[in-house]
């Protein structure tokens, strides 16, 4: 991925050399990743040492990013936060070695905030080159591919609906189902299409997925393929996520030539191959339906269900329609079996969570577990608090149209149900953290404004309502009236959630609903 | 309607023959035309609509449809500041205002030297490490007001260098 990055091919020349894990991530990277990369290869050059620089994906702990991992005789030492000025101190150390400092972290994998986790869809991600297909297989890559092959499209579809596994962009739905659905279509094209279009703040499992083990999604777009006939698919990115981008087709192209990919999948006689396509920064193109008009060269308006995308989707074809996260994790359903991965969870949540700590935290990154963990234990054990030392207020679950949950119910449980149960829903997984100076009236706000800002315009209700929504906060917000104002608010909320055509209308009341249940406060003692 | 110099017809019409006949490729042409323009100049509008048997609506209603397409050429810089809710939990409100006083223009505008266009992104991905901005495809994290200063003058020098 850089200059100086070192491909396993030139393995043999590099042998004696050692191994130096710097990530590639794009959150790695706005702490200064690069430089760093930059300044170990300078050092080991002045030094003569011989080293072999790695862009990895991101361990997902960002508070320590960027998190140098070096593999020395003591095992793999990481160091981190670091930044360039610190790496020639961190020669003199002997780093190289595992030697002490400072910024000494040591084996990631025995730290508790990541032994505790359980990661399954992000197995390999920190741990491997992403863009290297040997390097992906030997740590268990394409073996649940493998055995897709071997298995009929029926038994493959059937692994993944006893895994359990539900939609994981938000909203749920059986996965299975609706490969099942895919498979029953009589049709001479069907296609694999993948949502990376991650637009709720607080979240970047996607990215991350994407930028540290893209093979695992390539994996898994291509089991979906096999599984219901499927010949050509799409992985529709937001253009927000450059580095996504590169990696991604550098990882299409590296798949392509391994024969993972193309007109005769692993030897199975099987065609399947994909492309990436480009957003242009409309959130509303997450909504299923209208990610296919995007796909297909069109405004992003949402479509009228029926017709359902597994029956007729892009271009008229039956289609998939997977979030990164489902998809990736479908090769560890099929290698490891699945009921291992239903062995995971709780309830009608089986498997893991990729969970993502964001906003005003302390140790902000992503958290895998199964199903079931409380938001207390994600906040504070694995989070450590809020970044500012104050006591944390409130959460968003689940982006912009996810409801905020207030610290008198931070032990639910993170399980779609019981989230649907305190009236809030865990969406994609993404938990942005609120310290005690937050203004619950301006976030309602917002949540209006966004919801204007984003609305496709095809139905009233989103159209026009997100706007009066914003005026009418407006005004509350200015002290006027605020009694009628806010029954007025609850009133548009209600006409939003049940007459809007899709998710973004239906549900951008929801911050504001529970805003109000939750913080009246903010909205009443205006002065 | 301004009409297109000889050399951006050409890049238009080459990446028209290069993506025509693709499923789907409006949004495929349009992102390839910004990124060799910088921009998606009006004038290119029948030209596309043209060579993919679109309305001249049609392609209009796409380029205005999505945020990233502009129709006026961008700073020599741009400059994304994310304004969504982990960033806003972070002091984000306050690096956007300051992202705007130090520029001396709003979101959506170009600073009149043309060095600098400001725009607001909703969610660049990097939520751990909030409050985020792009500048000129780089991503920065936990950008205080002093840093993105910096970060605006190093952009402003690497100017002068080149």
């Amino acid at each position: 991925m850089t200059a100086n990055a070192v491909r396993p091919a030139d393995r043999a020349a590099a042998t004696r050399a050692t191994t130096v894990f710097v990530p590639g991530d794009a959150g790695a990277l706005s702490l200064g990743a690069e430089a760093v990369c930059l300044a170990i290869g300078a050092q080991a050059a002045r030094r003569g040492l011989d080293v072999r620089l790695v862009r990895n994906g991101s361990r997902g702990a960002y508070w320590l990013e960027p998190l140098v991992e070096v593999v020395s005789g003591q095992g793999r030492i990481a160091y981190g936060p670091v930044s360039a000025a610190d790496v020639p101190g961190l020669f003199d150390a002997g780093w190289l070695e595992g030697g002490a400092h400072a910024l000494r972290v040591g084996d990631v994998e025995t730290l508790p905030w990541f032994a505790s986790q359980q990661r399954l869809t992000f197995e390999r991600v920190g741990r491997i080159d992403p863009l290297s297909v040997a390097d992906y297989v030997a740590h268990g890559g394409y073996q649940g591919l493998r055995r897709a092959l071997a298995l009929s499209p029926q038994s493959v579809v059937e692994a993944v609906t006893r895994s359990g596994l539900r939609g994981r962009g938000g909203a749920a739905f059986p996965t299975g189902i609706k490969w099942q659905t895919v498979l029953d279509q009589q049709a001479s094209q069907k296609y694999v299409t993948c949502n990376a279009d991650e637009g709720d703040s607080g979240t970047f499992s996607d990215r991350m997925l994407m930028e540290g083990d893209p093979f695992s999604l390539i994996e898994g777009m291509t089991i979906a393929a096999v599984a219901t006939g499927a010949t050509r698919g799409y992985i529709y990115l937001r253009a927000e996520y450059p580095h996504a981008h590169r990696i991604l087709t550098g990882a299409i192209a590296g798949a392509r030539a391994a024969r993972y990919l193309g007109a005769d999948v692993m030897g199975s006689g099987k065609r399947f191959d994909l492309e990436v396509r480009l957003g242009a920064g409309a959130y509303i193109c997450g909504e299923e339906t209208s990610m296919l008009e995007s796909l297909e060269g069109r405004r992003g308006e949402v479509r009228v269900r029926p017709p359902l995308p597994a029956v007729k989707g892009l271009f008229g074809c039956p289609t998939i329609v997977n979030n990164v996260i489902t998809l990736s994790t479908v090769p560890a359903i099929l290698r490891h079996g699945a009921d291992v991965y239903a062995g995971y969870g709780m309830g009608k949540s089986r498997g893991t969570l990729p969970i993502q700590l964001a906003g005003n935290i302390k140790r902000g990154g992503l958290v895998e577990r199964a199903f079931g963990l409380t938001l207390r234990e994600l906040l504070y054990e694995y989070g450590g608090g809020s970044a500012s030392g104050r006591p944390i207020r409130a959460v968003q679950i689940g982006g912009p149209l996810g409801a905020y949950v207030p610290a008198a119910q931070f032990d639910t449980l993170v399980d779609y149900e019981a989230l649907a149960g305190i009236g809030a829903m865990l969406g994609h997984g993404g938990i942005v953290a609120f310290d005690d100076s937050v203004d619950m009236a301006r976030m309602a706000r917002y949540a209006m404004e966004f919801c204007a800002l984003e609305s496709c315009g095809k139905c009233t209700p989103c159209r026009i309502g997100s706007t009066r929504g914003v005026e009418l906060v407006e005004r509350i917000l200015a002290g006027e009236d605020p009694q009628r104002h806010v029954a007025k608010l609850e009133e548009l909320c209600e006409v939003m959630v049940q007459g809007s055509l899709c998710g973004l209308g239906g549900m951008a009341p929801f911050p504001v609903q529970s805003a109000l249940r939750h913080f009246r406060e903010d909205f009443l003692a205006r002065t | 309607m301004q009409m297109l110099s000889s050399t951006q017809s050409e890049t238009v019409g080459r990446i028209l023959t290069e993506f025509k006949d693709r499923p789907g490729p409006l949004l495929e042409v349009l992102h390839a035309i910004q990124a060799a323009l910088g921009h998606v100049p009006p004038g290119a509008v029948g030209l596309v609509a043209d060579a993919l048997n679109l309305s001249r609506a049609d392609v209009h209603g796409v380029i205005t449809f999505y945020h990233h397409f502009r129709t006026t050429p961008p700073g020599k810089h741009t400059v994304q500041v994310c304004r969504a809710e982990s960033c806003q939990a972070v002091g984000g409100e306050a690096l956007a205002q300051h992202a705007r006083v130090r520029l001396g223009i709003d979101f959506h505008e170009r600073t009149a030297d043309g060095k600098f266009s400001l725009d607001p992104v909703y969610c660049l991905g990097n939520c751990a490490c909030s409050p985020a901005v792009m500048i000129d495809g780089q991503l920065h994290g936990r950008v205080s007001p002093q840093r993105l200063d910096a970060l605006l003058a190093e952009a402003d020098t690497e100017e002068h260098r080149r």
